[in-house]
Formats: C-alpha cells, sequence, structure tokens
C-alpha cells in the first residue's frame, strides 16, 4: 500500500494565528509564516489507539464521574461520523471530549467561575469511531460561562472535541457549539473562524437521535484532511 | 476507475480548529494534573525495557513577552531506536511512540518526556521527533520537529534542516545539558522564534 499524500490543511476554513478580538493570540500566534514540508511527509501515519486503553463507561459522560448520585442538567446524546474530505469514513479513531458541567464550571482546578461544580459531573470522555466512521457519547449539556476577554464575556454553550485520524497531519481540535445560542455571535473563538465554516462547528439537533422519555439527541460529523487522489463517481 | 461521465464527488469542508483552551488537563492529561481518570497517553514513553537510549527531552513554551506558558499542551511522535514507529505494521508495539505532557504541573512550566532517542526512520533523514504544541490562545496548533544537536553530521544532511535559513537551523536543536538530557524551548515569537511547519 502506497502512502497517499494528503489535501493541505485548508487555511481559508481555519482561524488566523493572531486575531484581534481574541486577546490571549497576540502574544501567542507565531509571527513567521509556517514552512512547507514536502507533501509526503505530511503522510506520516499518526498514532493508533485501541480500545484496551478506555474504561467501560469513557463514553458516558452521565455515569463516568458519578460519586452515587446523577449529574444535573439536560441529559443530551451527542454522536457522528468522522469523516475526510473525500466522505470517506475514519474509522478505529480516538474521539476524546471534555466540557463544562450544566452550571458552567469546568472540575479544572483554574476555573474559579462561581458556579457550582457537580459531585456527579466529571466533563471528560472518549470513544473509539467504528468500522463507519461514527461515535456516540451520552452527557450533559454545558452551561455557558463568563471569561476573561472582554467585558461581560460569555462562552457559548459547547464541548471541545479532540481528534487523530490516521496521519499525524490529521489531528484536529475544535469545540461542538449548539443551534440557535445566542452567544455564538458576540463570541472571538468561534467567530475567529471564518464565516464560510462557521455552520460546521454548529451540532444539528435530530428527532431520531433523541431518545423517548430520555435524552435530546445532537449530530455532529466531523471532516478531517483526506488523500489527495481524485474520487470517482459511478453513479 | 475510467470512463466517461464520472465526476469527480464534491470535497467535505474541513472541520475548522479551535483553540484548546485553558481546561484540557482533565479531559487529555489528567493523571499528571490528578484528576480520577485515566490517561491514554503520558510523558513516560520508554522504562528500563525499553530497547534503545534513554533520554529525557524537558523545555519550556514562551510567549511573545519571554513569559513561560503554563497552559499549554506538547505531544509528540515519534520512531523507536530502530527507526519504526509504531503504527507500522510488525513495529515494536511496546513503544507507543506518543507522549503528550500539560506545561501546568511542573515548576516554571517545564514539560517533560521519558523516552528513547529515536532511530532514522527515512535513510537521508537525521533522528528526530514530531512535536505538536496547542494552548489557550492558539486556534490552530502548530507542528515543529525537535532534532538532536549532537547528530551533527547526521543533521547536516537532513533535508528538511537543509531547506531552511541557517539563522532559524538553531530553533530546531534540542541542547544535550546533561548525561542523557534534552533542553527544547518553545518561543512562539520574536528574534528566536520556533520554526513551525505546514504538513
Amino acid at each position: 500500500m502506497t502512502s497517499p499524500i494528503l489535501r493541505p490543511r485548508d487555511f481559508s476554513s481555519h482561524p488566523a494565528y493572531i486575531d484581534s478580538g481574541y486577546r490571549s493570540t497576540a502574544l501567542r500566534g507565531p509571527t513567521r509564516p509556517l514552512v512547507p514540508l514536502k507533501a509526503n511527509l505530511s503522510a506520516l501515519a499518526g498514532p493508533v489507539f485501541g480500545h484496551e486503553r478506555l474504561g467501560a463507561t469513557d463514553a458516558d459522560l452521565t455515569v463516568n464521574g458519578a460519586k452515587g448520585g446523577e449529574p444535573l442538567g439536560e441529559r443530551i446524546i451527542v454522536a457522528g461520523r468522522v469523516l475526510d474530505e473525500n466522505g470517506r469514513p475514519v474509522p478505529h479513531t480516538l474521539v476524546e471530549i471534555w466540557q463544562a458541567n450544566s452550571a458552567g464550571r469546568y472540575i479544572h482546578k483554574v476555573d474559579q467561575h462561581a458556579a457550582p461544580l457537580d459531585p456527579n459531573f466529571f466533563g471528560g470522555g472518549r470513544c473509539i469511531t467504528d468500522e463507519a466512521g461514527r461515535y456516540r457519547f451520552l452527557t450533559i449539556k454545558p452551561g455557558a460561562y463568563p471569561w476573561g476577554n472582554h467585558f461581560n464575556a460569555w462562552r457559548p454553550n459547547h464541548i471541545h472535541f479532540s481528534l487523530f485520524g490516521n496521519h499525524f497531519a490529521t489531528r484536529l481540535v475544535t469545540q461542538m457549539y449548539f443551534p440557535g445560542d445566542p452567544l455564538l455571535m458576540l463570541d472571538p473563538i468561534y467567530l475567529g473562524v471564518p464565516e464560510k465554516a462557521r455552520e460546521r462547528m454548529i451540532a444539528k439537533f435530530s428527532i431520531d437521535l433523541t431518545e423517548e422519555s430520555y435524552a435530546l439527541g445532537y449530530t455532529f460529523d466531523i471532516v478531517l484532511r483526506g488523500a489527495a487522489e481524485t474520487v470517482w463517481e459511478n453513479h | 476507475m475510467s470512463g466517461k461521465g464520472e465526476r469527480a464527488a464534491p470535497l467535505l469542508g474541513q472541520t475548522p480548529s479551535q483553540t484548546v483552551g485553558p481546561y484540557f488537563a482533565y479531559g487529555l492529561t489528567p493523571q499528571q494534573y490528578g484528576y480520577e481518570f485515566k490517561s491514554i497517553a503520558s510523558s513516560v514513553l520508554a522504562d528500563e525495557t525499553t530497547p534503545g537510549t534513554r533520554i529525557r527531552i524537558e523545555g519550556k513554551v514562551f510567549d511573545g513577552a519571554n513569559a513561560p506558558i503554563t497552559d499549554a499542551m506538547i505531544e509528540i511522535w515519534q520512531a523507536d531506536h530502530s527507526g519504526n514507529y509504531a503504527s507500522k505494521p510488525g513495529s515494536n508495539a511496546k513503544f507507543s511512540g506518543f507522549g503528550r505532557c500539560g506545561t501546568g504541573t511542573a515548576e516554571g512550566g517545564l514539560y517533560w518526556f521519558d523516552t528513547v532517542k529515536p532511530g532514522v526512520a527515512t535513510a537521508g533523514d537525521a533522528p528526530h521527533v514530531n512535536v505538536i504544541v496547542k494552548m489557550r490562545g492558539l486556534l490552530l496548533h502548530l507542528f515543529t520537529r525537535l532534532y538532536f544537536e549532537d547528530e551533527g553530521a547526521a543533521n547536516a544532511a537532513d533535508p528538511v534542516l537543509a531547506d531552511l535559513p541557517a539563522e532559524r537551523r538553531a530553533t530546531l536543536l534540542a541542547r544535550l545539558v546533561s548525561p542523557g538530557v534534552y533542553r527544547f524551548d518553545i518561543h512562539m515569537q520574536g528574534e528566536q522564534e520556533t520554526v513551525f511547519f505546514d504538513l
């Protein structure tokens, strides 16, 4: 099997390194142009994670941090497919998530937002996509929370996603947002993405994924870089 | 695969990147930060049973004001001592080659990896470690490479290093600071701004 050459990162779909709206980028974004590596080097296969690394409840955030009770908040199902640009599923790839609890508080020690921690909610989870690139999490809808970027700055509800894909160069960290959130158009992190690509980060409500008398469902498909060969459709 | 009437399928748009934010620790590096959740990768890639020369890689990440960044996450991906990546069929699966370390638990924002010196994966290349840099305030992660300063001849022949302006090559060289310990600082901006790659 020959290594495919990956399509480049589509910089017209990704945020810039220095963004005037997101203050912390000013001293952290590189100022010199990235140095291109020869195309064949982008095809370096990436790390592979097997199921043996995962715990039985890693994909169920309603139980994986529970200490004898149930977490507070709105239960949701977040599921979708990991695909490449050619529309092919990316099977057996690790998907990691982390998020605030329903009150908008992270369990992280440096989060000092005056909202309660939930003793039954941790907020971290992971799973590995199946043959068809599908993943599925059960969790609690995260709350909005304030951050210090500017006066009255609030992050929209979101879930952080970390993915690998099959190559070192397909690595992606992103955030999933919820439809209809009025904070989106006020959020410099969301707005840092070029307009044409922003909605790719917003999950879709799905009545089909919703479970009767149990939890609302949201679909979120993620597209990673794909192989650069032309894909022909015979139909 | 050839013939008339075929059309290239439209491409799907890449999902945009977003920052890892300040709170990745309990999701991505939980054990390092003391959370009750197993880490899928850590700073320790090798132990006394791992073939090869054991080394420690350590360093700090500096912002444009030369202040150490204490909420960055470094990931490394490297070949084993004989030059094989763990993703290659038949390779030494006991050596995963992948490590992760946040800069928020050691004094002064240090990250570190206990690993082995990688072998040469592709003839002509100098031994190197692939590095991904993420942090709050970085909306799209960065790729760089760590080379070893004591591999002078191999470095001189390495095609990636050779393509760089001489004054920037040094930003990719890890310095041997004590036996088996290499120092690799990452500078986001400024005179010593690290070379970051588009791949």
